[in-house]
């Protein structure tokens, strides 16, 4: 049993917050550079924009948002391929939050679901059990999708379902890393980015040591971070520090949750059931080598993208022409200079990813921002 | 033969409950002229007969909860006190109410029955009553369980109460703290095994509205923050009276078990549902009256003065947090979904 009360409190008193702002504006500016902070995780970005974080920071301080939600990397092909699965007779789509609102090249889930397709967005990855034990003439298919936060969720799937011989549950796996989202942002020539938040639940898992490469490859300070308002603030401070002190080190300032080494128990059950998947092309950031996971060979029974092949198009399709998510994602253009954003692009009608999602960068700036 | 199916019917609805012959006629006598018991509804007109003096309000809503029992009240109890509360909040004292059930063939009957109970104390708290209805029954997997429509007419009591009279230099109170309703919904429908004692806020405005009314408060407008939420509220009376609106988060009551939940979820209280939490606005020099009435007449201990109407954002809702910076309060969009890490 959860205690509620444990989940915020002590984390956003005014006083830690503005005595917090005042330290990091006493020593930055001390610092004549600038400081472009890229938090990677979408959850930071909305704690930035929702309490108003940025506004609290001296002028040479920047966030730069990067690739970390998981519903805006996902490339439209992808999406296709989970309405193409919906589509099919007797097959029930589950899939995490907003997901379903994401546009695909034909539509979204929600539009799918609303023309009679049984699409069914969930909370907890184990609730797709369920449904296939309620529905065992139909065939349950679980879209998943994540970072190395939530791939655990989906092993415990697997490995349910394996050992409960529940055959009618296949799954399309879309879990993606976070290391080479952050090589392929580092490795444009227009970056500027020179410190990070690192995510706060994918470290939970993983462990900080996932970030010691951007460290050491690209001198940049990581400082890994809860998501309340005080533990952004201190993460910045601890950067601020850092860059003064012209030094570049892994620190753990979430250390309430995250270890060097993280969840090796979960970190184990990912690897008995999946592998590191040749390349994924991700929205924005195009093609990666080792950028996302797939299921293990002795698993292809339960593969939604080997039963249904020939079915399932594998063409890349581009995203609209005028949307600008691509280059928000690589953190080399902030939500405003899209030309289409809160115009063209809203989350009603949004044409890109980043309006529609709850953790994407528009959406955050089109929801708080601009007072 | 007989006596089975005398059985079953006693059980759950069936499609002859709906079919307008013998069964239709015993259920509607057994189970909702019993617990509405008026003289406009025995009567069995076509249509009822009522008198109205004056100006009246008439308003209709249909109640599609899921789950339809839920801590602190039922689909029954909501689709009384969400028809009475939206006359309520036009300054009308609600008199009659209509209303209609959509019920899927095999609903359990003491199920129904508890909710028709919950619905006839829910009126008397008004003094309404339930003066004209319809029954459907639907075969099994076209309705989920039980839909209610209702319908109400109500005396303007205070006229003039509306979303375009808001005035810069307003005072916005709410009558309590907020989210309940919503929160309490998602943990029945989720079946999360959390620690809490969290019920919704689902409630009868009226008694308080008339207390309100009969102080004669100058209330510019009111309304009650169902779905949407507080969030939804204050943008469509930014919207309407063109002006801007200023809370102060630090101001705006919270349970801690709401925040929790939010926290959670990755949801805001101010976009969750409320069934018996309202918002008003009206001149700042009587705020502070006003506020004394809901905490001391309405048990509200929880009101607050939340903000102010201001003539800057015109259009917009501004949160002041409490650190100092200040951002959109945007509506509430589309599905609440929750967040995906």
């Amino acid at each position: 049993m959860i205690e509620l009360k444990q989940l915020y409190q002590g984390f956003r008193d005014p006083d830690t917050i503005n005595n917090l702002s005042n330290e990091i504006h006493r020593l930055a500016n001390g610092y004549s550079g600038k400081i472009n902070i890229m938090e990677v995780c979408g959850g930071h970005t909305h704690t930035i924009m929702k309490y108003g974080l940025n506004q609290l920071l001296p002028d040479n301080i920047e966030f730069v948002h990067g690739p970390g939600c998981p519903v805006c990397v996902m490339p439209k092909e992808r999406i296709d391929h989970a309405a193409i699965l919906a589509s099919q007779n007797n097959v029930i789509l589950v899939t995490l939050g907003d997901m379903i609102r994401v546009p695909g090249s034909k539509g979204s889930l929600a539009q799918f679901r609303a023309k009679g397709c049984d699409i069914r967005p969930i909370y907890d990855p184990l609730d797709t059990l369920t449904i296939a034990k309620d529905n065992p003439d139909k065939t349950v298919i679980f879209f998943a999708i994540g970072f190395e936060t939530s791939t655990p969720m989906t092993a415990v799937l697997i490995e349910q379902a394996e050992n409960q011989h529940i055959d009618n549950l296949l799954f399309h796996i879309n879990h993606v890393l976070v290391p080479p989202a952050i090589d392929a942002v580092m490795a444009d020539p227009q970056a500027t980015v020179n410190a990070f938040i690192g995510p706060a639940h994918v470290s939970v898992i993983s462990g900080a040591k996932l970030y010691r490469p951007t460290v050491e490859n690209y001198g940049t300070p990581v400082v890994v971070a809860g998501f309340e308002p005080v533990d952004v603030m201190e993460s910045i401070l601890r950067i601020v520090k850092q860059k003064v002190a012209d030094v570049a080190e892994l620190d753990v300032q979430y250390s309430r949750a995250v270890s060097e080494d993280g969840n090796t128990h979960a970190q184990q059950k990912v690897n008995k059931y999946m592998m590191v998947r040749p390349q994924f092309r991700w929205r924005g950031l195009g093609p990666l080598a080792d950028s996302a996971l797939m299921l293990r060979a002795e698993y292809a029974h339960r593969d939604a993208e080997q039963i249904y092949a020939d079915k399932l198009d594998v063409a890349d399709i581009d995203d609209h022409k005028a949307c600008q998510c691509g280059d928000i994602l690589r953190g080399i253009a902030k939500p405003k200079d899209c030309k289409v954003f809160g115009r063209g692009c809203t989350p009603e009608s949004p044409l890109g990813s980043c309006m529609v999602s709850s953790e994407g960068a528009c959406n955050a700036y089109y929801r708080y921002n601009g007072v | 033969m007989s006596q089975t199916f005398d059985k079953a019917t006693e059980k759950s609805v069936q499609l002859s409950h709906g079919g307008g012959g013998k069964e239709m006629n015993h259920l509607i006598k057994s189970i909702f002229f019993k617990a509405f018991n008026n003289p406009i509804l025995a009567s069995e007109e076509d249509a009822a007969i009522v008198n109205i003096e004056g100006q009246a309000a008439f308003t209709t809503d249909s109640f599609t909860v899921a789950p339809l029992f839920f801590a602190g009240g039922n689909i029954g109890k909501l689709a009384v006190a969400g028809t009475v509360n939206d006359l309520a909040m036009m300054g009308a004292e609600p008199q009659y109410l209509s209303c209609s059930f959509i019920i899927e063939e095999g609903f359990p009957i003491p199920q129904l029955k508890e909710i028709v109970d919950t619905m006839a104390a829910e009126l008397h708290k008004s003094c309404t009553r339930v003066v004209c209805g319809d029954t459907k029954v639907v075969p099994k997997g076209c309705a989920d369980g039980l839909f209610i429509n209702t319908s109400g007419v109500g005396r303007i009591l205070k006229p003039n109460i509306s979303v375009k009279n808001l005035q810069v230099g307003d005072a916005i109170i709410v009558s309590g703290d907020i989210g309940r309703h919503g929160a309490a919904i998602l943990m029945a429908r989720e079946g999360l095994a959390l620690e809490s004692e969290l019920t919704s806020d689902c409630a009868n405005l009226w008694p308080i509205v008339e207390q309100l009314i009969a102080a004669n408060i100058d209330i510019h407008a009111m309304r009650d923050a169902t779905r949407g939420g507080l969030a939804a509220v204050l943008n469509e009376w930014a919207a309407a009276s063109n002006v801007g609106i200023k809370v102060e988060e630090s101001l705006i009551p919270v349970s801690d078990e709401v925040k929790g939940l939010c926290e959670l979820y990755g949801f805001e209280p101010h976009d969750l549902a409320n069934e018996g939490t309202f918002i008003m606005a009206v001149p700042n020099e009587i705020a502070a009256g006003a506020l004394e009435i809901i905490q001391r007449y309405g048990h509200c201990e929880q009101a607050a003065i939340i903000g102010r109407v201001d003539a800057d954002n015109q259009g917009k809702v501004v949160l002041k947090t409490p650190w100092g910076s200040s951002r959109y309060l945007d509506l509430p969009h589309g599905e609440l979904l929750p967040r995906i890490c």
